[in-house]
């Protein structure tokens, strides 16, 4: 039977749902309840379907629902005998369909009722129309009654009753082992508002349930949601809105969020519940979504007292670092308010009501579009987007959106909208929080010195031992943090094995993985947007109680690094007066004892904690100092975990820190375990012994001081990456948070210390652990007659003949160069040996896999040539390498049927064109990465295949930089960017926060270029499968999935060795997830990561892949011999490298790269038929060909496990394994065919075209089919200018005007959302409002965020303000604008900017190139201005003030904008309020550009004869 | 680590050898060493590679990578601390290993690889001119003993690592001093012999015992010698040379290379042969007969002797000039070799075989040689056809025949002890090491025949670890 979410099975598992969404509210701001409300409410959700989705059915929605206020003279009308409005509550219940059941728990509702001093005077059955549903919908369908209770309470005593009542109902039945239990849920229960929701597309919502358009209902106010999920499995209870809220977003801290929620259970006391609080508990219902979760935090919190505001900001509160304008007594209320809170941190847009107020916020990223109107007769309107509702002109009163972190609250009952800074200084004046601040919290910086404590340690050389420090650790670790400050970069991918599998022993830290984001929430950029991030955190005595406030709860210690140097450490411990009193933890276990010594250890830690806990100490100290011969370090991850957990079992986490003093933490990666495990504080004594060691030695060449600050820095920025990798701002809410995975634990380790965390391949076990870490331990004491060179290198970066082992060695490197240099299958065949024998170490997953045999002739085997149409090689972009490499494996791929990818970068245009003798050198595949580099509408259209590549698999979750030396003439001029100029490309794309985005994203380039297919690449980690099923939904055609394996030109070492999991877990969870979903059928999955052979290929075949991706092994086969130094520009062989000397050495060719792919599918046609499959689509998703050996007798390698892998879901009985169709792309009836009809005349013969339409925000990407039209005919530079001209009338939908080509010009009166103008190529955009309109265009907004996205020429006039991200990555586009949001002109590498009014923060961050003038009318835009990279200075150059002058003449023209005329016809007076910002570096090269121009006109005039007359 | 760019900034630059005219009059070293300021940049043209070759190449896996930027950062102490821990001897390799590493250096792609092996002895050489190579006598003894017998490279690099991980360690030489090959068989223009002495000394400075003379098997003992110690190490080498029994074998003037170059340079080191037994190139028409480095030091000993003329022939077909695709980088490269010693005069022939010798009056005047063709059969295996008509004389007065060596002494010891061997005459030897006899283990080229000083000195270290963990676990 079905019952919502399938169980965990395989490596499926339900926690990893995601969801995101189109939220809003209609309310009259005077309270006048009517129909009209209702009924607009549900048309702003039918507005926004494009933003929920539909499962593989295509009728089930995945969740819409609506809260009204209780329609009393509706209820009246059906005969139900109620008292007076407030006097009952009721609510939507949903119930198991089978009546047993049904009626037991009626049963429960009259005895808790009754129990509770209420009486439930009616039931009523809710009228349905379950014909509308889709199939899975109705599989899952409750019975779907409505409640009543009244009692003789006044109405919030009555509303706190209802809560009891229904969290006793809940929990009753949760534990009730009814068999239909989890159909159970009250959609809620309330004396002011009602929720009517379930698992319907929007449309449906309306239709299922008939009471909604009835006359009679009436309310002022309608919350609505629409939910796209990663995945099929959406449930009824899952659809929003929740009780309070609708949430549009992403809690990426939830896990932490929900431990420490519980581990505050304990601690809760309300004078408002009394005894009856314990009733609420667990205050978070288990195995719901993280916004279910969030809701229910939010009502507990407003339940025991707290205003919804006063709410709202604990939970998520803005960022009040320095570099936000904010009050201080605000700052302060957000300081004391994040000691007892954590922020429930993530991309969210927020919608609540309480029935009397309504309100939105934004979480301090403000990632999620909100947009409103407000009409003269007192309607506003909130949605994702603008145009949700139509009004004429003359009727708005006011145009706006949300801003990150601010809150609109509407009282329906005053009839007034409160703004955000009343209401925060409401907030702040509640308390005198600066006071208390001032009073209690100590800041570590100011506690006294006593003692210094020295950073040498006795034994040096045997801790070295102990601890496993490695000559790689102080090479490649030490000594750049120390030098630089900064982490470690490396390139190439990570070869070796998983921890699991390694011969070599291991820290425990290095059996988990990172967790990041992608798709379903964007990862954030910690240095252009250091403004939203923060380090700081507390140690303590914490929180009592959490609903009460006062001064007590903050004697903290504020620290603003969680790194603390022995001195600090030191003052800690000597502070021993209340509530800062502390005992030391030994972390050391017997040494002779092996596992069970370690059990003990890790008992005895816990029962003295507890006992510390019970004495009243307020920190904990665990220590590793106490090693010696009989005792060994318990590694202190283990320790640190387990204490944490216990102690959260027995609740009494709250009422002590941890603070770690290990030697055993030494890179980023440890630390941000430690803190993510619970740890507050460390202190890595042994790493600044290290330091100071190699600085004495001279092998750091500077004063300890200066490197022991700076490895602080690279470590601090280290975790910043991390928490920002998951899109996670504050340490605060990523301590404990969990955001990892492990591989190659046993489940029982896992479930006991690390509950929680996701670990998929079972693994070692307490014995092993305590082996791993007494192996350095006997070596340290074991009695050398003579002393041996220590620390050794054992190569975990670099290759070394007895170290670890790599994939990629010499003998496999020369094998494979020999044999397709010389085109030798033997040689080959020699190598394929070789790597697979050595995969079956094992050092692979893969090598624990045999396949079974069942033989038949060669020749039944499909041709190699069907097999080489599956291989692809990796992206890599013309700028990491070389033009040579680049070319000769577009050459190859061509010439086999494959596909190259042209990576992030551009390509020649000159490429696109076949070469005489009909080659072809272009890549296939075209991607679009963050930064959209060279993505023009021709490079789009000449493409068979258009990558979005979400991540990476050597650094998901961050950024790339290419340094301004490697940007050479030509790559400059692909990228559209100044050669010379940094290039950076952002952590996430600024286009795709959330699902829904990806498949906006998808759309507009299906827009471009229909013929292509559109694919989609993550990185293998847990949860990829749903997150692959929704990007299926979002209608990709094809996916990737990335093994952490892969390589890259440069990125933090950290990364590639610690995020992201082996491809083999990767595509099988891919791959199971879309089967179980019915997905799998219409997508193609490709995988990559370190496959070399043809073995390699048909395992991942089986395991789900259709197409394979090779990148480092191609270029191997190119001379590639893993030098590892390609981010420094030196690579030796022109492979990695743009130095032109260096590429004169590249000595690869094609065909090699055709002779490699070749050998591949003959190798591969052989083993199929050594399996007797006679197609490859016949052995895909195949695992019951697989096994996993049982003959492997190394000690850990033999606790894994792969059964999960190898999982067969049962759906795959009667789903396809593999693709049998395509995807159904909406484009077929878009507004461009129309367009394109239209405008036949200018596509045929360049004649002038008119059009004039009206426009929907439903209509989106207008533009883009258009101009991929003009760029297939006439190239890069399009039409002549004006060509096609088109004026639109209405509210435009997402990407108007995207990648709009040369010759269009599109003038929209009205407004605008999100990515206007994204990827510009040369087209012009002037956005007007609509005439009749009343509002004064240069304080509303009128276009969304994320404008001119990537565009690379053309230009932009808008009559209004921009929303967040103006011209985010813009390369060449020309705009005027009256006013933007937060991170203008962010990452912005050339084109002109001129911005009329005010900036909001951040301006200019991470701006390489291009310049932008800003009216600086109120005098403080420095303050705004993020001043990283640019300088300003006043508007003096004669070229600069006619650029300016004519670009405002421009605006004039186009828009008639009375700031233009006023700015124009007062010139003198306005030019001193000019501020140019450009980027110093982009300054300069200017300059020489200048100069050079100059020079090259002097040489003329002297050396030209017609100069000479 | 290093200079990333080093390469790209300096160019290859070797000490080069002192001018031939000059050189030919003695026997000292020909090599010359660059100054530290050229040292330093050459090996800041190593460039840390992600995937050493250099240490794929090397038998003792020196660790390149590392000491060069140990050297280019001019810290010796460090780089000679690098590379003694996996190699004992580098003041050896560094002058005469044919330096493996530099075949695969990376750089080598493109015909310029790091000066490896200059690199190796400068260090070396620095660090004894600084006192930076100290004797490390073990701080304890373990009390077990162990024999090592032979004292070339593979012994030594035996007795010395066992020696340090403070077992009691005897060496025996059957000859007077220590050295084996190393001292009798490499001229002193190729490797001085007080570079060997240096070394010895500091390795009795560490409290090995040495006894020389000592042949065992003869002077002492088997039996004995597995009495008195708990192991026994044979590095005894593979001494028995490969002859050419042809007509005219007997004649006089015929000599076996290791007897003429060993008499030479006991003679260096002021031995006094008697006249009778000198074996003399001075004014000779020497016929070299073996294209190896052993034939290359006859070449160099016979014109430092002032032979009327040198001629060295090789049975194989002469080697390409460059490599052939089918041996490609990072392999060994079988390319033809001009050792310092051809440059010094010598005329050279391939593919011939050589019939019989011809004489007059019972001495050699010289080998009837004919040309071979060399043919790959179906299987890949080279073979030999003769030339009809291409038989000719080569007048020669004193032939050195330098064919290798087939495999260890078995008279002797080896009779003695009953030790299995091998179906190319070596001693049998497990993984470990282990012969067939528990406590006897082998190693050098009496297990692997003969072949280079660093596969010996790797051997002899390997040995010394699987007889440590012998004892440790007795």
């Amino acid at each position: 039977m079905w019952k919502g979410l399938p169980d965990k099975s395989g490596l499926y598992n339900p926690e990893n749902e995601h969801d995101s969404c189109g939220i809003g509210f209609v309310a009259h701001i005077k309270g006048q309840k009517s129909g009209e409300i209702i009924r607009r409410g549900l048309e702003v959700l039918l507005n926004m379907s494009h933003r929920g989705a539909e499962s593989a059915d295509n009728t089930t929605g995945d969740g819409a629902g609506i809260t009204i206020q209780i329609p009393h003279r509706f209820l009246v009308s059906k005969g139900i005998s109620l008292p007076e409005p407030g006097e009952y509550g009721t609510g939507i219940v949903f119930f198991p369909p089978d009546e047993k059941e049904r009626k037991a728990i009626e049963q429960w509702f009259y005895r808790t009722a009754e129990e509770e001093n209420l009486t439930i005077p009616a039931f009523r059955d809710v009228p349905v129309n379950s014909s509308v549903l889709g199939e899975i919908a109705r599989r899952s369908e409750p019975v779907i009654r409505q409640v009543f209770l009244t009692g003789d309470y006044e109405q919030d005593e009555l509303e706190r009753k209802l809560y009891i009542f229904r969290k006793r109902i809940e929990n009753e039945v949760r534990n009730s082992g009814l068999s239909q239990s989890s159909y159970f849920y009250i959609n809620s229960l309330s004396t002011r508002t009602i929720v009517y929701k379930g698992l319907f597309t929007p449309v449906q919502l309306k239709e299922y349930y008939p009471d909604l358009s009835d006359p009679a209902m009436e309310s002022a106010i309608a919350l609505i949601h629409s939910r796209f999920s990663t995945n099929t499995f959406p449930t009824w209870d899952l659809a929003q809105p929740f009780r309070y809220l609708s949430h549009n977003g992403e809690i990426n801290t939830i896990k932490g969020n929900r431990l420490w929620m519980k581990a505050r259970e304990a601690l809760l006391q309300s004078q408002l519940f009394g005894k009856d609080l314990e009733k609420l508990f667990p205050v978070i219902e288990p195995g719901k979504s993280d916004s279910a979760s969030l809701d229910n935090v939010f009502e507990f919190l407003v339940m025991t007292g707290r205003s919804m505001p006063h709410a709202i900001t604990m939970l998520v509160p803005e960022s009040f670092n320095d570099r936000n304008p904010i009050p201080n007594s605000l700052k302060a209320y957000y300081e004391y308010h994040s000691m007892i809170m954590e922020p429930w941190d993530g991309p969210a847009s927020l919608v609540f009501t309480d029935g009397r107020y309504v309100g939105g916020t934004l979480d301090r990223n403000g990632l999620r579009p909100s947009r409103y109107v407000i009409t003269d007769d007192d309607l506003i309107v909130m949605g994702s987007e603008v145009g949700v509702q139509k009004f004429s002109a003359e009727k708005i009163r006011e145009k706006g959106r949300l801003r990150p972190g601010k809150i609109l609250l509407v009282d329906t009952k005053l009839g007034i909208i409160i703004p955000d800074n009343e209401i925060k200084s409401q907030l702040s004046r509640q308390n005198p929080y600066g006071n208390w601040l001032k009073e209690n919290r100590l800041e570590l910086e100011k506690i006294e010195v006593k003692q210094r404590i020295p950073s040498t340690i006795d034994q040096y050389e045997t801790y070295l031992r102990i601890f496993g420090y490695t000559k790689d650790d102080l090479d490649m670790v030490f000594k750049p943090m120390a030098l630089e400050g900064k982490e470690p970069v490396g390139s190439m991918g990570n070869d070796t094995p998983p921890a699991v599998l390694s011969k070599k022993p291991q820290r425990l830290f290095s059996y988990f993985k990172q967790h990041f984001a992608q798709v379903t929430n964007p990862p954030i950029d910690p240095i252009r947007e250091g403004l939203v991030m923060s380090l700081t955190n507390y140690i303590g005595a914490l929180q009592t109680n959490l609903l009460e406030e006062n001064p007590a709860m903050c004697k903290l210690i504020r620290f603003q690094s969680p790194i603390i140097i022995n001195t600090d450490l030191g003052k800690i411990k000597s502070l021993q007066r209340e509530e800062f009193s502390n005992i030391t933890i030994n972390m050391v276990f017997d040494a002779n004892g092996g596992g069970k010594a370690l059990q003990e250890a890790l008992d005895r830690i816990c029962r003295e904690a507890e006992q510390a806990v019970d004495n009243k100490i307020n920190y904990l100290i665990l220590s590793d100092r106490a090693v010696d011969k009989d005792h060994a370090p318990i590694p202190s991850l283990l320790a640190v975990s387990t204490l944490h957990h216990y102690l959260i079992g027995v609740k009494k986490r709250m009422q002590i820190g941890f603070i770690v003093e290990t030697a055993e933490a030494r890179e980023v990666m440890h630390f941000a375990l430690l803190l993510g495990y619970g740890a507050s504080v460390i202190n890595p004594y042994m790493a600044f012994a290290v330091l100071d060691d190699m600085c004495k030695k001279g092998e750091i060449t500077l004063d300890y001081k200066i490197a022991r600050q700076n490895y602080i820095k690279a470590i601090d920025n280290g975790l910043l990456k991390i928490m920002s990798k998951m899109g996670i701002s504050t340490l605060r809410s990523y301590h404990g948070s969990q955001i990892f995975e492990a591989i190659g634990l046993s489940n029982e380790i896992v479930e006991k210390y690390f509950n929680g965390t996701p670990s998929n391949i079972g693994g070692i076990g307490l014995e092993e652990i305590a082996e791993e870490a007494l192996i350095p331990h006997r070596e340290a004491f074991r009695l050398a007659p003579v002393k041996e060179v220590y620390p050794k290198t054992v190569g975990i970066y670099h290759w070394r003949k007895d170290g670890e082992f790599h994939g990629w060695n010499p003998e496999t490197i020369a094998l494979l160069q020999w044999a397709t240099k010389t085109n030798n299958y033997e040689k080959f065949r020699e190598f394929s040996n070789l790597v697979n024998s050595q995969n079956r170490e094992p050092n692979f997953l893969r090598g624990l896999l045999n396949y079974k045999k069942n033989p038949i002739p060669l020749e039944e085997v499909e041709p190699e040539e069907n097999i080489m149409k599956r291989f692809v090689t990796g992206a890599m972009s013309y700028g990491s390498i070389s033009k040579e490499a680049h070319e000769a494996l577009a050459r190859a791929m061509n010439s086999i049927g494959g596909r190259s990818n042209t990576g992030e970068g551009g390509e020649d245009a000159e490429r696109f064109k076949p070469l005489p003798d009909g080659t072809l050198i272009r890549s296939a595949i075209k991607q679009v990465a963050s930064g959209r580099f060279g993505v023009t509408t021709n490079y789009l259209v000449n493409a068979d295949e258009l990558q979005i590549k979400m991540a990476q698999g050597a650094k998901p979750g961050e950024g790339g930089q290419l340094p301004g030396y490697k940007v050479d003439k030509i790559i400059a001029r692909l990228r559209h960017s100044t050669p010379g100029i940094t290039l950076i490309s952002p952590p996430p794309h600024h286009d795709i926060y959330s699902i829904e985005d990806l498949a906006q994203l998808i759309f507009d380039l299906k827009c471009v270029n229909p013929t292509a297919k559109i694919s989609v690449k993550l990185v293998s980690e847990h949860g990829v499968g749903t997150v692959a099923a929704g990007v299926a939904k979002a209608r990709a055609d094809l996916i990737t999935i990335s093994g952490n394996e892969g390589g890259t030109g440069a990125s933090p070492v950290s990364s590639i060795k610690h995020a992201g999991l082996p491809i083999e877990l990767g595509i099988s969870e891919a791959h199971q997830t879309l089967v179980k979903n019915n997905l799998r059928g219409r997508v193609r999955l490709q995988t990559d990561g370190q496959l070399k052979t043809g073995l390699d290929v048909v395992l991942m075949g089986i395991l789900g892949a259709e197409e394979f991706g090779f990148a480092t092994a191609a270029l191997v086969t190119l001379g590639c011999i893993l030098m590892r130094k390609c981010h420094l520009n030196t690579c030796p062989v022109g492979v990695a490298t743009q130095n032109p000397e260096l590429r004169k050495r590249f000595i690869g060719r094609s065909e090699y790269v055709v002779n490699y792919f070749r050998f591949l599918a003959r190798e591969v046609r052989e083993i199929m038929a050594e399996m007797g499959i006679r197609k490859f689509d016949d052995l895909v998703g195949r695992t019951d060909l697989l096994e996993q050996r049982t003959d492997i007798d190394h000690w850990k390698a033999r606790t894994v496990d792969l059964s999960r892998i190898l999982h067969k879901p049962k759906e795959a009985e009667k789903f396809p394994l593999h693709q049998v169709t395509h995807q159904i792309h909406p484009i077929d009836e878009i507004l461009d065919r129309e367009l394109v009809k239209l405008a036949g005349k200018a596509l045929k013969n360049k004649e002038k075209v008119w059009i004039s339409r009206t426009i929907n925000n439903t209509d989106r990407a207008v533009g883009a089919m258009l101009s991929g039209e003009v760029a297939r005919r006439y190239g890069e530079f399009g039409l002549p200018d004006n060509t096609i001209n088109a004026r639109f009338y209405g509210s435009a939908g997402q990407s108007f005007g995207a990648f709009l080509a040369g010759g269009i010009s599109f003038t929209l009166e009205g407004d605008a959302n999100d990515y206007l103008g994204k990827g510009l190529s040369g087209g012009r955009i002037i956005v007007v409002p609509p005439a009749g309109s009343r509002f004064v265009p240069e304080e509303n907004i009128i276009i969304g965020n994320t404008v001119l996205y990537g565009a690379t020429s053309g230009e932009l006039y808008v009559r209004g303000i921009a929303g967040e991200r103006f011209a985010v990555r813009n390369s060449g586009a020309f705009a005027v604008v009256e006013g933007v949001g937060d991170h203008g002109c962010e990452y912005m590498t050339g084109g002109r900017v001129v911005v009329l009014g005010p900036t909001g923060r951040n301006f200019a961050a991470g701006m390489s190139g291009g310049i932008a003038y800003v009216l600086n009318r109120n005098g403080n835009f420095e303050y705004f201005c993020n001043k990283g990279l640019v300088e300003l200075s006043p508007l003096e150059d004669r070229s600069d003030i006619l650029e300016v002058q004519m670009m405002l003449n421009n605006h004039l023209l186009y828009t008639g904008s009375r700031v233009a005329e006023n700015i124009l016809s007062n010139w003198d007076e306005y030019l001193p309020m000019f501020v140019k910002v450009i980027p110093m570096e982009y300054r300069k090269v200017l300059e020489e550009q200048k100069l050079e121009a100059l020079r090259r006109k002097l040489e003329a005039t002297e050396d030209s004869p017609q100069y000479h007359y | 680590m290093g200079n990333p760019k080093g390469f790209l900034e300096v160019k290859r630059k070797e000490g080069g050898n002192r001018p031939v005219s000059e050189r030919i009059l003695d026997f000292s070293e020909v090599e010359q060493t660059l100054d530290e300021e050229d040292r330093r940049l050459q090996a800041s043209r190593c460039m840390d590679c992600g995937v050493p070759f250099c240490q794929w190449g090397c038998p003792v896996m020196n660790n390149m990578p590392e000491w060069q930027d140990a050297i280019y950062r001019g810290d010796w102490q460090a780089a000679i601390n690098i590379l003694q821990a996996t190699n004992n001897f580098p003041e050896f390799t560094g002058r005469i290993c044919p330096a493996p590493c530099e075949k695969a250096c990376t750089l080598n792609i493109h015909k310029e690889p790091v000066t490896i092996r200059e690199n190796e002895a400068a260090t070396a050489e620095r660090a004894f001119e600084r006192g930076l190579i100290k004797p490390q006598p073990p701080a304890f003894r373990t009390g077990k003993k162990v024999a090592v017998i032979g004292s070339g490279p593979a012994g030594m690099a035996c007795a010395d690592l066992l020696n340090k991980a403070g077992h009691h360690v005897t060496l025996f030489e059957k000859d007077d001093s220590v050295g084996g090959l190393l001292r009798f068989g490499i001229p002193d223009f190729k490797l001085a012999k007080n570079v060997i002495d240096r070394r010895v000394q500091l390795m009795m400075e560490e409290g090995l015992v040495i006894r020389t003379s000592v042949h065992v098997g003869k002077d002492i003992s088997a039996e004995e010698l597995l009495n008195e110690f708990d192991a026994v190490c044979l590095a005894i080498g593979a001494m028995k040379p490969r002859d050419l029994p042809v007509e005219g074998r007997d004649l006089k003037g015929i000599y076996f290379a290791m007897d003429y170059l060993t008499q030479q340079n006991k003679v260096v080191r002021g031995d006094q042969i008697a006249e009778k037994d000198r074996i003399l190139a001075t004014g000779k028409k020497v016929l070299v007969i073996g294209g190896g480095d052993t034939g290359s030091d006859c070449v160099g000993t016979a014109n430092r002797q002032k032979a009327k003329s040198v001629t060295q022939i090789e049975i194989l077909p002469k080697p390409p000039e460059e490599r052939t695709p089918d041996n490609p980088w990072p392999y060994w490269a079988n390319v033809l070799k001009v050792s310092s010693s051809h440059e010094e005069g010598c005329e050279r022939f391939w593919s011939l075989s050589t019939k019989r010798f011809v004489g007059k009056n019972g001495s050699v005047t010289g080998a009837e040689v004919v040309e071979v063709a060399w043919e790959k059969d179906a299987n890949g295996k080279m073979l030999m056809k003769e030339i009809p008509g291409t038989k000719r004389i080569i007048p020669a007065d004193l032939v050195l025949l330098s064919l290798g060596f087939l495999h260890p002494v078995q008279e002797g010891l080896l009779k003695e002890l009953e030790l299995k061997l091998t179906e190319r005459g070596n001693v049998h030897v497990s993984r470990n090491h282990q012969t067939s006899k528990a406590k006897i283990f082998a190693a050098g080229d009496a297990v692997n025949g003969a072949t280079l000083v660093v596969h010996a000195i790797a051997s002899g270290r390997r040995a010394a670890q699987d007889i440590d963990r012998y004892l440790q676990n007795l």
